[in-house]
């Protein structure tokens, strides 16, 4: 079993990936780390990192669309210059003091299994 | 000094802006209940997923539910809660 990757090395690593397209982590680090962290968690919990801050269904094929980063993310970050979480802003956002965005969900609620 | 509301949250265990909710209600020495709903099984997943779409249709999270629906707010809106709680 191969060692569970570290917050840092999580941040090292997509930073390297996302922030070339655009995508910035959030600066302010009360939010990103713990998400990272709770990306880590979710990693342990379902075997993929789902978004932290939606319901997970608890497979991969009912959760695709919420897998980090979620299919959701640009059509955010276009219209409120963050994603639902706030993991990810636009280099705009990162310039203002606070960073903290209030983003609607755009999840279809039937996406969510199990509420009948 | 917070208004005597019934207050549930309904949270993730790992969801910063429900993270960040909790906390500012615990600051204001609000009352409230916290349901992590990632943390429930079965009937009483279905039970919460239920009754938090009755009053926020999205199902999203952080959900605060006041006083059986008198007051619903979606998000961590500080100035909501503010307002709604008298705070």
């Amino acid at each position: 079993m191969s060692k569970q990757m570290t917050v840092e090395q999580l941040f090292e690593m997509l930073k390297k990936f996302q922030e070339p397209k655009g995508y910035f982590f959030n600066k302010d680090m009360t939010m990103t780390m713990p998400l990272l962290e709770n990306l880590l968690v979710n990693k342990e919990r379902y075997g993929y990192m789902a978004c932290p801050c939606r319901l997970p269904n608890g497979t991969f094929e009912d959760d695709k669309d919420i897998v980090c980063p979620c299919v959701y993310r640009e059509e955010d970050m276009k219209e409120y210059g963050a994603c639902f979480c706030g993991l990810y802003v636009t280099a705009e956002v990162n310039e203002r003091e606070d960073t903290s965005i209030v983003v609607p969900e755009r999840r279809p609620p039937e996406k969510i299994l199990g509420q009948d | 000094m917070a208004k005597p509301c019934n207050v549930t949250l309904y949270a993730l265990s790992t969801c910063i802006h429900c993270k960040k909710t909790k906390q500012f209600l615990e600051d204001n020495d609000v009352q409230f209940k916290v349901v992590y709903v990632d943390q429930l099984t079965g009937d009483e997943r279905k039970e919460a997923i239920a009754r938090i779409k009755e009053y926020n249709p999205k199902l999203s999270f952080p959900t605060i539910i006041i006083d059986e629906g008198v007051c619903v707010i979606v998000g961590f809106q500080k100035e909501e809660i503010q307002e709604a709680l008298d705070i």
